[in-house]
């Protein structure tokens, strides 16, 4: 997207949430222990096309992208994704609380 | 997948009209249970372990641009260093006990003519190891759009205004090298310690879109 028009730079920041710190953690030990690289980071991010930009927070296009070079990868399935999803929906309606703290 | 699990609008305040921020009580988001999903199969699999992830987030805490001031005081009093700096960016950060990673770590220095400014246009790579997480800012569309191209305009909404006959050096990062800025030395800094150096670089100032405070 570089070269591209686009407006001002939005300045405001934010603390990360704990949840984003966990992802950020995710992507450097993945990485770390050879499941997948910064590159395949990227090569998912990009193929979620510029509308994930509008309609995705940071950390979440990461953590998709990072589900995505880990199942490709065989860490896990994506059937054991969804049942493991399902149950943690299940246990309440937070993040505290579905993620046992 | 569902891009539409927003709960609600980021423009709302909260009573005591602050704009509500993400956190542990908000409600469960799909991205979220993702996260939590893969992290407890990861531990379930024993690919990692809990203790090892919070030890993660505990060391990236740690990191600021704090790290990248010392680094940067020290070029500016020794000579040697900053050479050292300038040629093998990696090697100098890890001389001074900063840990820089795999990736290749380069310096780019500003002069009286030429100022640099650092992006990453694709995604959001940063001098992670040695200045912390990135800003929000920095990875913005805005920013990664339009600093490539129209760099002055971008710098000045900074409060950034450079003389028209200054050079401006755009670096675009990549997956294995990142930049740092090494600011020049304010002037009228001569008397001072390296500490004292140091609290005059601020983070905008290594990344190029801004440059160090000036002694008071």
């Amino acid at each position: 997207m570089g070269g591209q028009d686009a407006g001002q730079v939005p300045r405001e920041g934010h603390d990360f949430a704990l949840w984003e710190k966990r992802v950020d953690a995710l992507m450097v030990l993945c990485s770390s222990k050879g499941y997948f690289t910064v590159d395949g980071l990227r090569r998912v991010l990009e193929d979620m096309g510029e509308e994930s930009f509008e309609t995705m927070t940071y950390y979440e296009r990461w953590i998709s992208s990072i589900n995505q070079n880990m199942v490709e990868a065989g860490a896990y399935s994506l059937e054991e994704l969804g049942t493991k999803m399902a149950e943690i929906t299940a246990r309440g309606e937070t993040y505290g609380e579905a993620s046992g703290g | 997948m569902p891009h539409d699990h927003h709960d609600h609008s980021h423009d709302e305040l909260s009573p005591s009209g602050h704009p509500y921020r993400q956190d542990n009580d908000e409600p469960l988001t799909y991205w979220q249970t993702m996260e939590i999903a893969m992290r407890e199969l990861l531990i379930e699999k024993e690919i990692t372990t809990a203790a090892e992830i919070t030890a993660r987030i505990e060391e990236m805490d740690r990191r600021s641009p704090a790290d990248g001031a010392a680094v940067i005081a020290r070029a500016w009093v020794d000579p040697e260093y900053k050479a050292h700096l300038l040629a093998d960016g990696s090697a100098a950060c890890k001389a001074m006990g900063f840990e820089p990673g795999v990736l290749r770590l380069i310096a780019v220095e500003n002069t009286a003519d030429v100022h640099n400014v650092v992006v990453c246009t694709l995604c959001s790579c940063y001098p992670r190891n040695l200045l912390g997480l990135p800003p929000d800012w920095y990875k913005t569309r805005a920013y990664r759009s339009r600093v490539v191209k129209e760099p002055r305009k971008v710098l000045a909404e900074f409060g950034l205004d450079l003389p028209d006959g200054m050079t401006v050096r755009v670096h675009d990062s990549t997956a294995d090298m990142r930049y740092v800025v090494l600011p020049a030395r304010p002037e009228g800094t001569e008397g001072m310690s390296e500490a004292e150096l140091a609290q005059l670089i601020t983070r905008d100032s290594m990344i190029g879109t801004g440059v160090p405070k000036t002694p008071t």
